[in-house]
């Protein structure tokens, strides 16, 4: 049966072309999430210093900003979804949806009518199938987020904060702005190189995550230039840009160590296939040279006993 | 002679810590100069700060900061800055272009980095 032999080689060479790809994946997936650590950790200075400087000021200031304070009866909660562009990461995309789904359904319940935001092809494109309404997106920033990025999309959901609910259905009333009460968002949080896990948080009203201890000894005076509210008030902007930036760091960093497992997952498979693939074309190939010897053995003897 | 502790922090890198005598910035209330010891603060930089480090034995840095935040506490001197530029790092034409520019937030960009070089007050 040489139709299948030939069959069988050309099994293996595909799957041999296969392992190159997503070999080659996989090696630039393992190269993308350090640099990618290291850009997590690069930022980490800057979100310490920037929650250090605000618990400061908390104790000063008076805690009455719009960002801090959660509405009486919030209508409308904005939802930051954060995907990736491309595919081929296993199940990266697949758990930040999920994750989405269940927040969205859970703000339906509480009353809360979802508005969303995407980043990155792949949340666009799982949205817009299913005829959601999509508010905002921006793609081509999920791989290697920028701080410029960062604050674009921060700049967009806090003047939608600001402006607030204050008109009905999906209108964006007198403003123009489809204003929202809640933001909240869904990334993939960067445990380690081995485990990445879709989180839902919410951004506003902000909950300052309070680092060290709890006021233990005297409390330092520190004096204000221009006054504490002022201050405050610039600064919490900032904040929410920090942590979207920060949480777009992650998700990158996430998105290549996906990448890396799902490639390398595929790598392994392919060469299990050719194993297998190649032990069937090599009995194969023995059972037709063995069929051929038989061949010519009874040939030979059927000649032998014609001439005897 | 005390020692300050300064730490410069962007957004997505720490661009310089060390040891320093002096340092000068301009906060939105108006310039401001700290010696070591001096007072717990928390300020807002102007758009086109610029920070000069001084230290012992060594040359001043000059450094550029765009959206910064200063703080003083007892343990030093931080600053928080979205970008930040070292005087050597800065292309002179560019900054230049950047503070002809119409956009406020470029233009005082542009002003920063020509103030670090010293060829804008």
């Amino acid at each position: 049966m040489a139709a299948t032999l030939r069959e069988l080689r050309g099994r293996i060479r595909s799957a041999e072309s296969i392992k190159k790809i997503t070999r080659a994946q996989e090696l630039i997936a393992t190269s993308r999430i350090a640099k990618a650590q290291a850009r997590v950790a690069a930022a980490r200075p800057y979100s310490a210093e920037i929650t250090n400087m605000l618990s400061n000021l908390a104790a000063e200031a008076a805690l009455d900003h719009p960002l801090l304070v959660p509405r009486a009866e919030p209508k409308r909660a904005g939802v930051l979804v954060v995907s990736s562009d491309r595919g081929l990461c296993g199940g990266y995309n697949a758990n930040v949806l999920r994750q989405a789904e269940e927040l969205i359904a859970l703000l339906r319940q509480e009353g809360k009518n979802p508005v969303l935001y995407v980043i990155g092809r792949k949340a666009l494109s799982y949205f817009s199938f299913r005829n959601w309404t999509i508010t905002r997106s921006w793609v081509g920033i999920s791989e290697k987020p920028t701080y410029e990025d960062a604050q674009e999309v921060a700049g967009f959901l806090v003047d939608a904060f600001l402006a607030g609910a204050d008109d009905f259905g999906d209108d964006p009333g007198e403003d123009g702005i489809l204003g929202v009460d809640e933001l909240h968002i869904v990334f993939t949080e960067f445990r380690s190189m081995l485990s990445q896990y879709a989180e839902a948080r919410r951004i506003a009203p902000l909950e300052v995550e309070y680092v060290g201890e709890e006021s233990s000894g005297p409390h330092t005076l520190f004096s204000f230039e221009p006054d504490a509210n002022t201050l405050f008030e610039s600064l919490l902007p900032r904040y929410i840009a920090t942590r979207i930036f920060s949480a777009l760091l992650e998700s990158s960093a996430s998105e290549s160590a996906s990448r890396r497992r799902a490639m390398k997952a595929a790598t392994d498979n392919a060469d299990d296939l050719i194993k297998v693939l190649t032990l069937m074309a090599n009995r194969e190939r023995q059972a037709q040279i063995t069929q051929e010897i038989s061949e010519i053995v009874g040939g030979a003897n059927a000649l032998a006993e014609a001439a005897s | 002679m005390a020692e300050l502790d300064i730490a410069i922090v962007a957004v997505e890198r720490k661009i310089w810590s060390g040891k320093a005598t002096f340092l000068f910035t301009r906060t939105t209330s108006g310039d401001i100069g700290i010696l070591p010891h001096h007072i717990p603060l928390v300020a807002q930089l102007v758009d086109d700060a610029m920070v000069r480090v001084e230290r012992e034995g060594e040359d001043d840095l000059r450094i550029a900061v765009d959206g910064g935040y200063l703080s003083v506490t007892e343990a030093g001197v931080t600053i928080l800055a979205e970008s930040a530029a070292f005087e050597s790092e800065i292309d002179i034409d560019e900054a230049k272009a950047d503070a002809a520019s119409d956009d406020p937030h470029t233009a005082a960009r542009g002003r920063a980095r020509l103030r670090a070089v010293g060829q804008y007050d």
